[in-house]
């Protein structure tokens, strides 16, 4: 606690400054952040500060809370075991009282006065525990008994009833007072009788217990105050190592993380969170640049080209030429507005929103539409189609891009993946995994060297012999994005010959069990685990 | 037809009504949201093209509201957000179509027709029939001057869209759109394949062919 210790004369000023104004609470709050900024821009001398800042923690108030009720609920339960206690006991010694008073009442009635006093000096003699009894005249004297005198409180009464009052007695350590408990009859001649207990034993358990709640409350105050202190000083250091990160970041130190403590608790969880975070936003900022760089670079010559054809236009001559150069730039100006779709799917399928719109998406359903869709035109082109699914394939995802992802991949390897001699055989194929689906595009072309298998993957990245080849470069950068959307990945492989482009999507967790389970295929139409188109 | 064009740019909008007024219909332009929205409930509209971001009130509104005062003339929202997510809010709000700016005029106009038509027609029908062609939406048979054509399902759909819009001009991204459910614009003519075989089994052998290509549009369907 020696810091504690230390950091409480630091910080008095402050401390007395908040409990004279609100304006003084203001000052020390700000003085509070300010030294923590200072501190972090010092580096690791975090250890100085205030231990009203330890005080005013969210985990410190928590521990006063719950400390507060924690002695609350003592107390209660002390009180109430005190209670009951003493009320029984109480009872037992009235009902010996009791029993004793209609004793004397029979020998009363039997042998007048006389009987009482037999009766009285039997009792003092037999040494009844803590029993007192007196008999007393009208003029005060003691007839028999054990008691000095009548006690003051009765001398003028004459009801008689229950009384209590206190007795001075003579122990080696000097006169004491002690609590007793009696029943006082009053008789018509004149005569009192006392008959009562010793109850100084209750008062001594009364004692106890309040001893017991003083040293109970006071303990936990002072171990719940000192563990909140170091709950708190514990939880605020964390906290601090966060804002400080936090500050760190905004000051422009984009790389700096929060510490992650390795105990995974919830503050580990919340640093976690939040350096996913900043991953993503650094991700995205990052693209942002590299998109914003590419397109001035890569939509310039375009747009070079548009404005040439424009002003060509505008100078030719002829009304036929003029048509020509006017429908050739529609086309240029549609060639740019697709580059523009594309990059700004791209944005959007990195930047993470279309994960809101996931739904389930069978996989296979859409090789299937899109493979009917092209097949015709491979046919065409005089190539060789084969699709190969499974029934089903469940991954979570956005169902137009995955198609959109398996028509560019469909179509590069109708622009790129013909062979010099030969038709194309291309094929799409899922599979399904344990953990993945994996769709297959491949081809029978010169594919790729692998040396550039991954940069064809980068935006505006093209093969220098597709350059004759219309595209714009972005059709596999765009398939890797959705990908990663997707928490997939785009692989390219030799196909020995040919291209093999694996877009591996996880499958859709809780049903994907039922996806591959043998009773699920029983269920359906098609019992055949393979369609070919 | 008579159009009501709900466009805050001038310029886009005068190019717009001169291209819809070309193309034989009456067209009206409001160029702020309350006005458009004022216009629409006064006015006998066939279609409405309402730009989505308007000053006073944004097409959304226009739309929802109409549609709650029980106007079901057809709208169709233009918009420089072109997402799907976009698109779907748009059609939630009883849009009857969306297309993204920018947009080609033959694709509007093309869209433009169809939805003024579909506002008259279309009653629950089970048999459509353009010329002597005729198709039997229950029995999913397809006969041309009586004469059975067998046609795959998805060939099915695309001559029943065909037919349900016929007279007008559908594009490919309306073929891909209604009849693949796809929304994206594919960099390979796929649709004009499809096309082909489709006329192949339609037209092939009967002396009048029925299915036309409208160069720069998309394609059409008539009896003559």
């Amino acid at each position: 606690m020696a810091p504690a210790a230390d950091s409480t004369t630091h910080s008095t000023p402050a401390e007395t400054g908040g409990k004279s104004s609100g304006t003084g609470k203001n000052a020390d709050t700000s003085q509070a952040g300010y030294a923590a900024e200072t501190v972090t821009g010092r580096g690791p001398h975090t250890q100085r500060r205030g231990i009203w800042r330890v005080v005013r923690t969210s985990t410190f108030r928590l521990v006063a809370i719950y400390l507060l009720v924690f002695a609350v609920s003592v107390a209660a339960v002390l009180a109430y075991t005190w209670w009951q206690a003493q009320r029984l006991l109480q009872a037992q010694i009235e009902q010996t009282i009791a029993a004793d008073v209609r004793g004397i009442a029979e020998q009363y009635a039997i042998n007048g006065p006389g009987g009482v006093v037999a009766v009285l000096r039997r009792r003092t003699q037999q040494g009844v525990p803590g029993g007192l009894y007196l008999l007393s005249g009208p003029d005060g004297k003691v007839l028999a008994g054990n008691l000095p005198q009548l006690p003051e409180e009765l001398q003028k009464r004459e009801r008689s009833g229950w009384v209590d009052f206190t007795i001075s007695v003579i122990t080696p350590s000097g006169p004491r007072e002690r609590h007793v408990r009696a029943y006082y009859i009053h008789l018509a001649e004149g005569l009192h009788i006392v008959i009562g207990r010793d109850i100084e034993h209750l008062f001594q358990f009364r004692r106890v217990i309040r001893n017991v709640l003083l040293w109970t409350l006071g303990l936990t105050t002072l171990l719940g105050i000192g563990g909140g202190l170091l709950l708190s000083r514990n939880f605020l250091r964390r906290i601090d190592g966060i804002t400080a990160s936090v500050r760190a970041i905004r000051a422009g130190r984009l790389a700096r993380r929060v510490p992650v403590e390795g105990s995974g608790d919830e503050l580990d969880r919340l640093a976690e969170a939040l350096n996913d975070m900043l991953d993503q936003i650094e991700r995205l900022m990052q693209g942002m640049r590299e998109v914003s760089s590419n397109i001035a670079h890569d939509l310039k010559t375009p747009l070079t080209r548009l404005k040439a054809q424009t002003e060509n236009a505008l100078r030719a001559g002829g009304e036929e030429q003029r048509r020509e150069a006017l429908a050739s730039t529609i086309a240029q100006a549609d060639e740019l507005l697709r580059t523009f779709n594309s990059l700004l799917l791209i944005a959007r399928a990195e930047a993470g929103q279309a994960r809101a719109g996931f739904s389930e998406v069978d996989v296979a359903e859409v090789a299937r539409e899109v493979a009917e869709l092209y097949e015709p035109i491979v046919e065409d082109m005089g190539g060789e189609f084969a699709l190969h699914a499974p029934r089903r394939a469940l991954v979570l995802g956005d169902r137009q891009l995955i198609a959109q992802a398996l028509v560019n991949l469909l179509e590069n390897a109708m622009k790129y993946g013909v062979p010099k001699e030969g038709a194309l055989r291309l094929s799409v194929e899922v599979r399904t995994g344990r953990e993945h689906v994996d769709i297959i595009v491949s081809d029978n072309g010169p594919g790729i060297p692998e040396e550039m298998r991954e940069k064809v993957k980068e935006r505006f990245v093209r093969l220098d012999k597709a350059r004759s080849a219309p595209g714009s470069g972005l059709g596999l950068s765009l398939v890797a994005s959705i990908a990663r959307l997707h928490d997939g990945e785009l692989r390219l492989e030799d196909n020995a010959p040919g291209l093999r482009a694996v877009l591996r999507l996880p499958v859709r967790r809780d049903a994907g069990k039922a996806g591959q389970s043998k009773g699920d295929r029983g269920g359906g139409i098609d019992t055949s685990g393979e369609a070919r188109a | 037809m008579h159009i009501l064009v709900i466009e805050d740019d001038r310029e886009a909008a005068n190019w717009l009504l001169k291209g819809l007024r070309e193309a034989g219909h009456v067209a009206d332009l409001a160029t702020n949201g309350p006005e458009g929205l004022q216009m629409a409930r006064d006015g006998d509209y066939d279609v409405l093209i309402v730009d989505r971001m308007l000053p006073g009130m944004d097409g959304l509104s226009i739309v929802r509201s109409l549609r709650e005062e029980g106007d079901q003339t057809p709208a169709l929202f233009l918009s420089a957000l072109g997402e799907v997510e976009d698109k779907v809010e748009g059609l939630r709000a009883g849009g009857d179509d969306y297309l993204a700016k920018p947009y080609s005029f033959s694709e509007l106009l093309a869209r433009v027709e169809v939805l003024g038509r579909r506002k008259t027609a279309e009653p629950v029908q089970t048999r459509l029939r353009v010329g002597d062609m005729e198709m039997d939406l229950l029995k999913r048979r397809v006969t041309r001057a009586g004469q059975e054509i067998l046609l795959q399902p998805r060939e099915f759909k695309l001559l029943e869209y065909l037919m349900r819009n016929a007279g007008n001009v559908v594009t490919r991204t309306m073929l891909l759109e209604n009849v693949w459910n796809y929304h994206f614009d594919p960099q390979t003519n796929v649709i004009d394949v499809h096309i082909s075989r489709l006329r192949g089994k339609i037209d092939k052998g009967f002396d009048k062919p029925m299915l036309h290509t409208v160069r720069g549009s998309g394609y059409v369907l008539k009896a003559d």
